[in-house]
């Protein structure tokens, strides 16, 4: 046999198993856009952009179509100056590092599910420490500080923290590793040269660290973007819908609302902002000489 | 004190606020779920007790209730149980399926190697709906075969990619040679190239293990009775009874399924960031 016609056969049944678990659904999604599919009903009719046209008109989803992008953004911007200022902190090497290290990466390596019920006793509406400290330190009267979960803007900011929470530790791997790879003469000379701390910072360390920011950004973007594991178990998309995200959205229509075309519509926005990442890391990829 | 000294102790200072800061920050839910296990019910639920310090002798009464009067054990041994299964699948797919695109298909399968590393970037949210309708069909429904079936979906690309990398680290000349001893291709792979990627393969278990105790959309949308979750999915889902939170044993239950998995990921969390990183650093 030859080695391409091994390498062939090696490689269906992963591919296979690809194609029918990620290939199938997807197209599976798209028709079931494009129907009347529900839960408990074994009729399937095409109704066009019927379910489109209901969405889009529907303020829950022009909630959760906002929500999703402020999330995403808010969470990444602070995720990537405070990974930053992390990395550099981590750096050099000191006693203990190995367990700073992996303190830091609780929050990344433990389940996200566990991790948020954490943060939801953290900011539970009546025995949250937070509240404890700020009355304690006098800044609200006893039972007068606010309800972290049940205030739109609230919610929403801790929504954006419980994910800064988790990505700021992967986010903080990915560029101490970027970091390490810069040449060790490149700052000394820059230094030497009288550059300061910086300078250095935005004119080597930065601009070479370009690409392995942009990896980190692009994961960070899918994994806030698509996740819906947060949201629901902090606020299940309330108060009003204020946190409710696209995935969040898409799983209370079509699995617990039994919509499963409205619902598979509504996650099929998730489209293009996969490709439009895919299509970057790509670039980045290709940059880096391995395509 | 001359200046250059002093803005080297400044700096030291700085980095040393910086690290406790986050430290602090980050690793916090963790240490108040440790709090929280300990405590006694009213201790909790008083709201003038200083939350941080034991107002009331501390209890094994909620990890007590988590091990004997929930499904706690029962969600755990799920979870361990789909774990393997999916990790065996992983390695029997993955495993060729890398050797063959790290060695026989040339530069034609470094662009799979890329498009297969990409399908990793497809998350849960987006196929959960038609998905959970296959597994009907399959009548895999409310059983954890629906998410060892579907698990290795997520589990198989990462791991191609990062046994691709693994494999092209071992010198050609070692099948070379075994094949002119008189084995196949095939049988070079399986003898002499398996053995000595113990350690790509473990990273593989470790990563496919973790994503399976990780994952959360796909077991809470195919698995609804309480005997047969997911840990990551019974502990938020069936330990909040009604309106009432049983909070010290959830933070248990929280600890005790997260501290372990946590610990291993971090053995290998270096190899997986060089999987992450697609090549970005050298």
């Amino acid at each position: 046999m030859t080695d391409r016609k091994l390498g062939a056969l090696m490689f269906a049944p992963a591919v296979l198993f690809i194609l029918l678990l990620i290939g199938a659904p997807f197209v599976l999604a798209v028709l079931y856009a494009f129907s009347d599919v529900r839960i408990g009903s074994t009729g399937f009719h095409f109704v066009g952009l019927e379910n489109f046209r209901s969405i889009l008109q529907s303020p829950s989803f022009r909630q959760a179509l906002q929500n999703s992008i402020v999330f995403t953004i808010g969470a990444e911007t602070i995720v990537i100056v405070c990974s930053n200022i992390l990395s550099i902190a981590l750096e050099k090497p000191f006693l203990g590092r190995g367990f700073v290290r992996f303190l830091i990466l609780l929050p990344w390596v433990a389940p996200v599910s566990l991790g948020t019920i954490g943060w939801k006793w953290i900011l539970d509406s009546i025995y949250s420490v937070i509240t404890w400290v700020l009355v304690a330190l006098h800044f609200y009267k006893p039972y007068g500080a606010p309800m972290w979960l049940g205030e739109p803007h609230l919610a929403m900011a801790s929504v954006i923290l419980v994910h800064c929470w988790r990505l700021i530790p992967f986010s903080t791997v990915i560029m101490l590793a970027g970091r390490s790879a810069i040449p060790k003469e490149i700052p000394e000379a820059a230094s030497i040269d009288g550059a300061g701390f910086w300078r250095t910072l935005f004119q080597i360390n930065i601009p070479m660290m370009t690409p392995i920011i942009s990896i980190a950004v692009l994961f960070g973007i899918i994994f806030t973007f698509t996740d819906m594991t947060v949201v629901f178990i902090l606020t299940a998309g309330g108060p009003f819908d204020s946190t409710q995200t696209l995935p969040s959205l898409a799983f209370a229509t079509g699995v617990q609302g039994s919509d499963l075309a409205a619902g598979a519509a509504i996650s099929l926005f998730l489209v293009p902002v996969l490709v439009a990442v895919a299509y970057m890391m790509l670039r980045v990829a290709h940059r880096a000489e391995v395509v | 004190m001359p200046r250059g000294a002093l803005a080297k102790i400044g700096a030291v200072l700085l980095r040393v606020f910086v690290l406790v800061v986050f430290t602090v920050l980050l690793a916090f839910p963790f240490f108040w779920m440790v709090i929280a296990s300990f405590k006694k019910n009213l201790d909790l639920y008083t709201v003038e007790n200083n939350p941080f310090l034991f107002n009331m002798p501390p209890t094994l009464d909620n990890l007590r209730l988590l091990f004997g009067e929930t499904q706690f054990v029962r969600w755990l041994a799920n979870t361990a149980l789909v774990g393997l299964i999916v990790v065996v699948i992983t390695l029997l797919l993955a495993l060729p399926a890398a050797y063959a695109l790290a060695r026989l298909t040339g530069r034609w399968g470094e662009r799979l190697g890329i498009a297969i590393f990409l399908t990793y970037l497809i998350p849960p949210t987006l196929l959960f709906i038609p998905l959970s309708r296959v597994v009907a069909v399959l009548g895999l429904q409310d059983t954890i075969w629906s998410v060892v079936l579907v698990y290795p979906s997520m589990t198989i690309p990462f791991s191609i990619w990062l046994l691709m990398s693994f494999f092209k680290s071992i010198p050609k000349e070692l099948e070379d040679a075994a094949m002119v001893d008189g084995l196949t291709r095939f049988g070079a792979f399986i003898r002499m190239v398996v053995p000595i990627s113990i350690s790509g393969i473990l990273t593989v278990v470790i990563f496919s293990f973790t994503l399976v105790t990780q994952e959360f959309v796909y077991a809470l949308t195919f698995i609804s009775p309480e005997s047969n979750q997911m840990v990551g999915v019974g502990i938020p889902i069936f330990l909040v009874r009604g309106d009432v939170y049983y909070w010290g044993s959830l933070m248990a239950a929280c600890l005790v399924a997260s501290l372990p998995i946590a610990f291993f990921y971090n053995l290998f969390l270096d190899r997986f960031i060089a999987g992450f990183t697609v090549g970005a650093v050298k």
